[in-house]
């Protein structure tokens, strides 16, 4: 878990440069095809492991946070981690509504393909992609204020909240 | 000073009212039926100088009249909504309408307005006018023919172009490599008023 855990905050900042990065593509840049359709595919793989996540804290108790945390420090972290299943809901779903928007699936690698669903929203991926890129934000600011939390925990608090998230 | 009207002016007031009205009503007004989509705006250009990307402006609409005695009196006004721009790919339809391009937010239509054509005979004009796109507008010529005329089978009556122009992106402050040019072709039925 704690590993999933990891490569899951390491893929949602690096999805979010990558991002950032390929649509300011030269049309004629080698990566120009390559970079969405790998952004893409991540982000579906991304959305599967964050389900499964999901599944096993729903299965197992989570560990009891510091004791020495205040009623809104509890709250606020406790809320900050169901955000982020509901985030990656979003932004990953927001995703599909831009590739599919004309009808056409979305493929993952070369592995298999999901099809799209008709929703009939005018330039449906205009708005989905206005809507992708803020969540991302959110995204971004909420890790941010996750991580930069742990580490006070570890630096100002010195109790050992990172060190149990290294699997020390 | 008092003025008097015998008899004999008013019946010439109105034989002149309605010799106007005739005249005028051979110049009749036709409406683009979009309504019906019985018209399309497509544009086409290259792709990576290899082959064309054809693509179409779902939302327009427009007007023209049309007097088959004196042709070069027409006048035609389209409006596009090039928001509606679709090349049948959604995430290049997207990309076609950012800032990199057609930046549909600050410019969302394009508009023609004809000020004046040449005939050439043979159901062949030259439609001069002025294009705006983008902010830009510049003068254009589309070299249009008459495709058909008469009678619908639903009580109106209608009347087909097409035309074909091409534009050089450049005036227009669009960049679009390798060309730099689209082709606009129109294809509009008008239904008489």
């Amino acid at each position: 878990m704690i590993l999933l855990h990891w490569l899951v905050a390491v893929t949602v900042f690096a999805m979010f440069a990558f991002g950032i990065w390929m649509v300011d593509l030269d049309y004629y840049h080698a990566w120009y095809k390559k970079g969405p359709d790998l952004h893409r595919s991540i982000g579906v793989l991304v959305l599967v492991v964050m389900i499964i996540r999901f599944t096993l804290r729903m299965t197992n108790p989570p560990p009891k946070l510091a004791a020495s945390l205040s009623t809104w420090e509890r709250v606020g972290a406790t809320s900050v981690h169901w955000m982020f299943y509901v985030m990656i809901l979003l932004i990953a779903t927001t995703g599909y509504l831009i590739t599919t928007a004309d009808g056409r699936g979305l493929l993952v690698f070369d592995w298999f393909e999901i099809p799209a669903v008709t929703l009939d929203i005018n330039n449906q991926e205009d708005l989905a992609g206005e809507v992708h890129w803020y969540l991302a934000l959110v995204m971004m600011s909420l890790a941010s204020v996750h991580g930069l939390a742990a580490i006070k925990h570890h630096l100002i608090d010195k109790d050992r909240t990172l060190l149990k998230m290294l699997g020390k | 000073m008092e003025k008097t009207i015998t008899m004999k002016q008013l019946f010439k007031m109105i034989l002149l009212g309605f010799l106007v009205l005739t005249s005028q009503a051979q110049a009749a007004d036709y409406v683009i039926d979009t309504r019906g989509a019985h018209a399309g705006i497509q544009f086409k250009f290259k792709h990576i100088g290899i082959s064309w990307l054809v693509g179409r402006f779902n939302t327009f609409e427009g007007e023209f009249s049309f007097d088959e005695q004196d042709i070069a009196k027409t006048k035609i006004v389209v409006d596009i909504d090039v928001t509606s721009l679709d090349s049948n790919h959604a995430e290049r339809d997207k990309h076609l309408r950012s800032g990199d391009f057609l930046d549909v937010s600050k410019y969302p239509t394009a508009k023609f307005v004809s000020t004046g054509v040449v005939d050439h005979g043979e159901g062949k004009v030259t439609v001069f006018g002025n294009f705006t796109m983008m902010g830009v507008t510049k003068e254009i010529a589309i070299e249009s023919s008459m495709v058909g005329m008469g009678n619908d089978p639903w009580g109106g009556y209608r009347a087909g172009f097409e035309g074909t122009t091409t534009l050089n992106t450049k005036d227009f402050n669009l960049s679009l490599p390798p060309s730099n040019q689209v082709e606009l072709s129109l294809y509009i039925e008008g239904i008489r008023n």
